[in-house]
């Protein structure tokens, strides 16, 4: 066994990152990074929605390349321009779900990259027995090395991922919420796991927003904050408040629209869900929505937020718990049936170009698909009455574009946005669903989409807004649900929605104790 | 879940399709009026290894969730170059096999170099490489014609010691000198993972554009080995567009009938060879059955949409509908 390294804590790190810096497009995922983490040491990274952990954890597992910058591993400049190039240097990334192939057996997965020969062929019996070692190693050993990945649900192949990564017998390991998945027992497990590679002299790094699990497992911590490193300390040092104190703070690029004062009505409310669950990914969510509202969804990213659009949108089966429209019991069996149902809804999808768009067709074609029923008699397209409202929603919306002719994929990002957005439109929907639809666009479309959603609420649209950006929710929603695994864990109402309880509620921690952070170490 | 029941559920398309080809053999020999006799078996045996082999060639390719339609159109190349080649002293007939599979190696790597570095879908590639082969190959023999060596052919197609028809023997041989190795070498094993998730793949560090020029490559070279073998059943070489085009649809049908995913990742060429068996007994049964051959290509049909339904079981335990189109 090697020495345990707990003690070379000055010593020259594993890892060394000085500054790295990544631009994607318009953003700036990362802006002169500097980062080190030490074996035998575990370093937790912690960071809102952008804040550029996952940039950093893709450049270290080969995925992304940094624009400037140096990586030094184990004392040598290093280069990972391809996934395999990382592993082979003894980094092991464990992404969500990310690195299975699903119609192989566990074992062919846990040793797809370097499997066990003899005379140049695999050796079916090593690797069956290399891979139920792996698993043991792992806390898994339930799982059998022949079943194929397919079968297992979804925190049995977590634990497949994290043996697989432990098979690779690496200098550093990565956890990107790679307990996210996993039951209470699997964390345990884990943790234990984890635990007993930091004293056989493992480099780990953590990313995880779960605070307990941070403060039961890290040495070491780093914030990230707008693609910056904005402090690193030993865990321990600084109390929940105080960090959450070092997340928050990006400067609100972009001024709101004023939001109307909270109508003290009783109005029924025009969409209701009560109890819904699907798939261990979204418990127990009940909430009401009232026409002339937004309401956004918050939380972390991958919390259950775009399960509960797509469930209200019809595309989940099996989706239990009750869903009422207007009062009247629904049960949206497709987009179609949510479409035409008796109040219309419409979802503005996440990925505008997969999802929404068909890029190689024309404007027009785009914006008039979700309504062709409305610019035809017959089953035969109307010319003119397309025309007419294509005209209206291109001036509605202030589309930017040389002519309805031209193709979706000539548009810019925000003009892209706004199509999608006025192609449901046109439906004249009563419910309408955005998905995190600000996402690469531009400031000045993105003050003209809040001012649009405000305008619809005011014409009495009810509106459920997810967005991973803070400031847009608190800048543009009557009321915030913030999603934490699955769950509701709390609604803001109005001037309770700051950031401050935007993060600490994402982070699962209560909101009273970051008043003025007055209760120090409460939290350790 | 017992060992046991992993290794069944893993082979079931194969055994799928080996219990239907038994079913219908035992049909066939219940209403032949000589039953099986060794002079049958071979007859079945050279109509059958040809589409098996051009299937397991196709297999390759569709395992990486990829497609190659050129395997008709190389398997006619290589039956047009060994009906001017593969004749003459020994030596002769041997130089010309090797330039006959060598060529179908060339063919499939044109196919899998175009595929990797030009970035283009396998279908559409392979559509217009397979058109260049027949060219070729119509170059090599405008009109139909050739010859091969007597002797070898003679051996090939008639019978072992036993009865045991000798292309059966050759098939076995295909099996345990090509597709065992490759199933159970690392980069067959990569195959698999590139079919089953190209990201994933790419994530696990294989390497993915290497896996598939291999692939392609052994799809060429298999292709031509049944060429080969089609210049010693004909004697003679034919640039035939409706031959290379059937081989092509046929290839692609039996390896579905075999319970190869189309959308890769799952599958044999195992499975492949009984698929191509189940077709081919398809048309010897209606002559027994004294029915119109026109009826076959009807009976062809249905086996293969029974069997494209039996992989389409698993839509029905889909929990998200988007999950239909990913």
């Amino acid at each position: 066994m090697k020495n345990p390294a707990r003690t070379k804590r000055d010593a020259e790190p594993i890892l060394q990152m000085t500054g790295i810096s990544k631009r994607f497009g318009g953003v700036q995922a990362l802006d002169g990074v500097d980062f080190a983490c030490h074996s035998g040491r575990i370093h937790a990274v912690l960071g809102e929605n952008g804040a550029g952990k996952s940039t950093l954890i893709k450049i270290l597992a080969g995925v992304v390349q940094p624009d400037e910058g140096r990586i030094l591993f184990g004392g040598k400049e290093m280069r990972f321009p391809r996934p395999s190039d990382a592993v082979a240097a003894g980094i092991a990334t464990i992404f969500q779900e990310l690195s299975l192939m699903p119609h192989l057996s566990v074992a062919d997965n846990i040793c797809i990259t370097d499997p066990p020969r003899k005379w140049g062929f695999i050796d079916g019996r090593a690797q069956r027995r290399i891979a139920a070692e792996a698993l043991a190693r792992a806390g898994a050993d339930d799982i059998n090395p022949l079943a194929p990945v397919s079968s297992l649900p979804l925190s049995r192949r977590q634990m497949v991922e994290i043996a697989k990564a432990l098979a690779r017998n690496p200098q550093l390991l990565i956890l990107d919420e790679a307990t996210s998945a996993l039951t209470a027992a699997d964390v345990t497990r884990v943790f234990e796991v984890l635990k007993r590679l930091r004293e056989e002299g493992l480099a780990i790094i953590y990313i995880s927003h779960r605070m307990a699990e941070i403060a039961e497992l890290a040495d070491d911590c780093s914030v990230f904050r707008n693609g910056r490193h904005v402090a690193t300390f030993k865990a321990g040092e600084k109390t929940d408040n105080q960090v959450i104190e070092l997340m928050i703070g990006r400067e609100a690029s972009h001024a709101f629209p004023p939001k109307p004062p909270r109508p003290e009505t009783e109005a029924a409310p025009v969409l209701e869900t009560s109890h819904l669950d699907w798939e261990n990914r979204l418990k127990d969510v009940t909430i009401k929505l009232h026409r002339g509202e937004i309401l956004g969804l918050g939380g972390l990213d991958g919390q259950g937020q775009m399960e509960l659009l797509l469930a209200l949108f019809g595309t989940l089966e099996s989706v239990r718990g009750e869903i009422r429209i207007d009062g009247r019991r629904v049960r949206p069996a497709s987009p179609k049936a949510a479409k035409n149902g008796p109040l219309g809804i419409a979802l503005i999808p996440e990925d505008r170009k997969t999802d929404g768009l068909m890029l190689p067709m024309s404007v027009r074609d785009n914006l008039t698909f979700a309504a062709l029923d409305k610019v035809s008699s017959g089953g035969v397209i109307s010319p003119a009455a397309e025309t007419a409202a294509v005209d209206e929603m291109v001036r509605l919306l202030g589309i930017r574009m040389g002519s309805a002719e031209d193709t979706a994929n000539t548009l810019s990002g925000g003009n892209q946005q706004k199509v999608v957005i006025a192609k449901w439109l046109l439906n004249k929907p009563a419910i309408i669903l955005l998905n995190d639809p600000t996402r690469g666009i531009d400031v000045g479309t993105k003050q003209e989409l809040y001012q649009l959603l405000r305008k619809l609420a005011d014409d009495g649209a009810a509106i459920i807004l997810y967005s991973t950006d803070y400031y847009e929710l608190i800048g543009c929603c009557d009321r915030v649900a913030v999603f934490y695994d699955g769950r509701i864990v709390r609604e803001l109402a109005g001037p309770a929605i700051t950031e401050q309880a935007l993060v600490a509620s994402a982070f699962n921690m209560p909101v009273e104790e970051l008043d003025g952070a007055a209760i120090p170490g409460a939290h350790s | 879940m017992s060992t046991f029941r992993y290794r069944l559920m893993e082979h079931r398309g194969t055994l799928l399709a080996a219990a239907v080809f038994l079913a219908l053999l035992i049909f066939y020999i219940a209403n032949s009026h000589s039953g099986l006799n060794a002079a049958v078996a071979t007859t079945i045996a050279n109509k059958g290894v040809l589409l098996a082999i051009v299937a397991m060639a196709q297999t390759l390719p569709i395992l990486t969730a990829g497609l190659d339609l050129s395997v008709g159109m190389v398997f006619v190349l290589a039956n047009c170059l060994a009906s001017a080649l593969v004749v003459g002293s020994p030596l002769q007939t041997a130089f010309g096999i090797v330039v006959v599979l060598l060529a179908g190696l060339l063919c499939g790597l044109v196919n899998g170099l175009i595929i990797v570095f030009g970035r283009l879908q396998p279908i559409i590639t392979t559509l217009a490489t397979g058109a260049v082969y027949f060219g070729l190959a119509l170059w090599l023999r405008p009109v139909p014609g050739g010859d091969v060596n007597g002797d070898l052919a003679d051996a090939l197609t008639g019978q072992l010691p036993g009865g045991i028809p000798a292309m059966l023997a050759v098939l076995l041989a295909v099996v345990f000198l090509i597709w065992v190795p490759y199933r159970n070498s690392v980069l067959g094993r990569a195959a698999y993972a590139v079919g089953s998730s190209e990201p994933a793949s790419y994530m696990s560090g294989i390497p993915i554009g290497r896996v598939k020029i291999v692939v392609y490559s052994l799809s060429g070279l298999l292709a031509a080995i049944a060429g080969l073998l089609l210049t010693f059943v004909t004697y003679s070489g034919e640039a035939s567009a409706s031959i290379g085009g059937t081989y092509t649809l046929n290839s692609i049908a039996s390896v579905v009938i075999g319970g190869t995913s189309l959308m890769g990742g799952f599958g044999s060429a195992i499975g492949s060879i009984f698929g191509a068996f189940v077709l081919r007994s398809i048309e010897d049964l209606l002559f027994v059955m004294d029915l119109d051959p026109l009826w076959q290509p009807l009976f062809q049909g249905v086996i293969l949409l029974i069997a494209v339904s039996l992989g389409a079981f698993r839509l029905l335990r889909m929990s998200n509908r988007l999950d239909l189109f990913h």
